[in-house]
């Protein structure tokens, strides 16, 4: 009995994890074979090294390498709205910890909140502010909006309320610290875990967003690669038979596609499955340990 | 602080600005409730509403009954195979966005599939533009976020049932309880909270569904339309028509779920801290 019921529970679990990883295997195969070959041949098979240069070579040849432009527009988004979340969110964070002042609650609700919300939700009014301002179509409407992490700020301000001891501040103050000299001598150099966390989250959450830039975005050469995708998508006949036709011949195909994607999420994948533990706190919302 | 002016700026603003808007017309009089209910009066509203309804449901279903049900699961038996199985379920999360959208139309076409011949005998179908038809799309985009997110939460979940002490485990297991009651007696109460968490954040995010129905349009020759869910039908408003009174106002039906979710996330599940 009690061996027939760990052999059901094995073939439950067993049954999800070939659900999770068939389609991972899939992806990872598809460019080495010929789009022909993926019809043909077991799907799971694998074909040649070569194939993977020559789906390479018609990638880069898209749209006259405009797939390294987007994966550029990537990084650059990623990398500068990460930066001003790092220089606003760790000295916010300790602020709402350990400061003193009117409103401290008000802005701490209102970021948990904002934090938990889906971010989607915020998009289109985003794009209507913006349109407003006639600030469409600009990098910044991209990069300044993607600086506002709430998270990070909340995350920051979990670490300096319940990792550093208010003594050791009361300490530096009492040896003559000016409020700014204790931030700078004594909570700054204390943030370096915080930094680190805060600095995965946020890239995770910038190079991932599809819709933002979607919306506020006109000119494709400004797309990041998320975005980019969507227009390799349409280029791809065996989605969209209307592409490739009149004449100009594009050479996206499936295995073109697949590769695409899987450069795409790389950068993120790295982090992401170095640090299972510190995504999953974040999925916790930095919350209380209970 | 120089946070504040990004929390005006990008957070408060866009809210009371999208408010303004949809309680106004397109010259700036003051219109009262017209635009929510000539948007609530548009054809595509309601079927809008209805899909994202679906897909939430049939989402948050398969999320409560698998994640949960997989959790008690690996965590009957901790031990190196069940470190195994929440990595291999956790992997999937790699490939968020665009690209785990992208992944599944390539599963949903039976000509490349590795489970072509699951989708003819199970499912019927022979083509591409049959497996994303209109009325198995809730479903699909389910099964989509389900893909990415699930393991995830089995990893939070586990790491939830982990603070519960062992003594306590011993204890029932001395008191006759066998596996099974002290999965459903002992440890699903336990992680109540986090199952509440998890179910409201997934309603408020799943409302907001877009970027996966506006790939498929892409792939679907137009037989998906472009205003499948609503968030997708508040983007057409603004960008087809230049009606931004109009989608404001579908933005504001949206915001309104979203901070309803997150303020009951915030005061009721205490989950999250606000005071010192």
């Amino acid at each position: 009995m009690r061996f027939a019921a760990r052999g059901v529970r094995l073939l439950i679990l067993a049954a999800f994890a070939v659900f999770f990883v068939v389609p991972v295997l899939w992806l990872l195969l598809a460019p080495t074979k010929a789009d022909g070959a993926l019809v043909t041949r077991n799907p799971l098979a694998f074909g040649n090294f070569g194939q993977i240069v020559k789906a390479w070579d018609h990638l880069d040849g898209f749209s006259d390498h405009i797939f390294r432009v987007w994966i550029g527009n990537s990084l650059l988004y990623a990398f500068s709205a990460t930066a001003i979340v790092l220089l606003t969110a760790v000295p916010a964070g300790y602020g709402l910890a350990l400061g003193r002042f009117r409103g401290r609650k008000l802005v701490l609700t209102v970021t948990l909140v904002v934090m938990i919300m889906p971010s989607a939700a915020l998009v289109l009014p985003i794009f209507l502010e913006l349109n407003a301002l006639h600030l469409i179509g600009n990098v910044l409407s991209v990069i300044l909006p993607f600086a506002f992490f709430p998270f990070g700020v909340y995350l920051a301000y979990i670490y300096y309320a319940t990792a550093v001891p208010r003594d050791l501040l009361d300490a530096a103050r009492v040896d003559g610290a000016g409020e700014w000299q204790t931030f700078r001598r004594v909570a700054l150099p204390l943030a370096k875990p915080i930094v680190a966390l805060v600095f995965f989250f946020s890239f995770v959450a910038d190079w991932n967003n599809f819709f933002l830039p979607y919306a506020l975005l006109a000119d494709s050469s400004q797309y990041p690669i998320q975005v980019g995708l969507s227009d390799l998508l349409s280029s791809t006949p065996s989605f969209n038979p209307a592409a490739g036709g009149g004449g100009q011949q594009v050479n996206i195909f499936r295995p073109e596609l697949a590769l695409a994607t899987l450069i795409a999420v790389i950068p993120v994948a790295i982090v992401f499955l170095l640090s299972q533990r510190a995504l999953v706190r974040g999925m916790l919302g930095g919350a209380v340990k209970q | 602080m120089p946070y504040l002016p990004f929390l005006i700026a990008f957070g408060v603003a866009p809210m009371l600005y999208a408010l303004d808007l949809a309680f106004t017309s397109s010259t700036g009089g003051w219109v009262g409730f017209h635009n929510f209910i000539r948007t609530f009066d548009d054809y595509r509203f309601r079927p809008a509403f209805e899909h994202i309804l679906w897909y939430t449901g049939i989402w948050l279903g398969s999320l409560i009954v698998l994640v949960v049900g997989l959790t008690l699961l690996l965590h009957g038996r901790a031990n190196r195979v069940s470190t195994a199985f929440r990595f291999l379920f956790y992997l999937p999360g790699a490939l968020a966005g665009a690209a785990s959208v992208l992944v599944w139309l390539f599963m949903l076409d039976p000509a490349v599939s590795p489970a072509s011949f699951l989708m003819h005998h199970l499912f019927g179908v022979q083509l591409f533009v049959q497996a994303i038809a209109p009325g198995k799309l809730p479903g699909v985009f389910a099964m989509i976020a389900f893909w990415t997110g699930a393991g995830g939460w089995i990893v939070v979940m586990y790491g939830a049932l982990n603070t519960i002490p062992p003594d306590l485990e011993e204890a029932a297991r001395i008191d006759g309880a066998g596996p099974v009651t002290i999965a459903l007696r002992l440890k699903l109460p336990l992680i109540r909270k986090w199952i509440a968490y998890m179910a409201i954040l997934s309603f408020a995010t799943g409302t907001q569904l877009f970027v996966e129905p506006q790939l498929v349009d892409q792939a679907s020759l137009g037989m998906v339309p472009d205003t499948w869910s609503s968030n997708q039908l508040a983007y057409q408003f603004a960008f087809r028509y230049a009606d931004f009174n109009a989608a404001a106002a579908i933005a504001v039906d949206l915001l309104v779920i979203g901070v309803v979710a997150a303020v009951l996330i915030v005061t009721r599940t205490g989950l999250f801290r606000r005071e010192d």
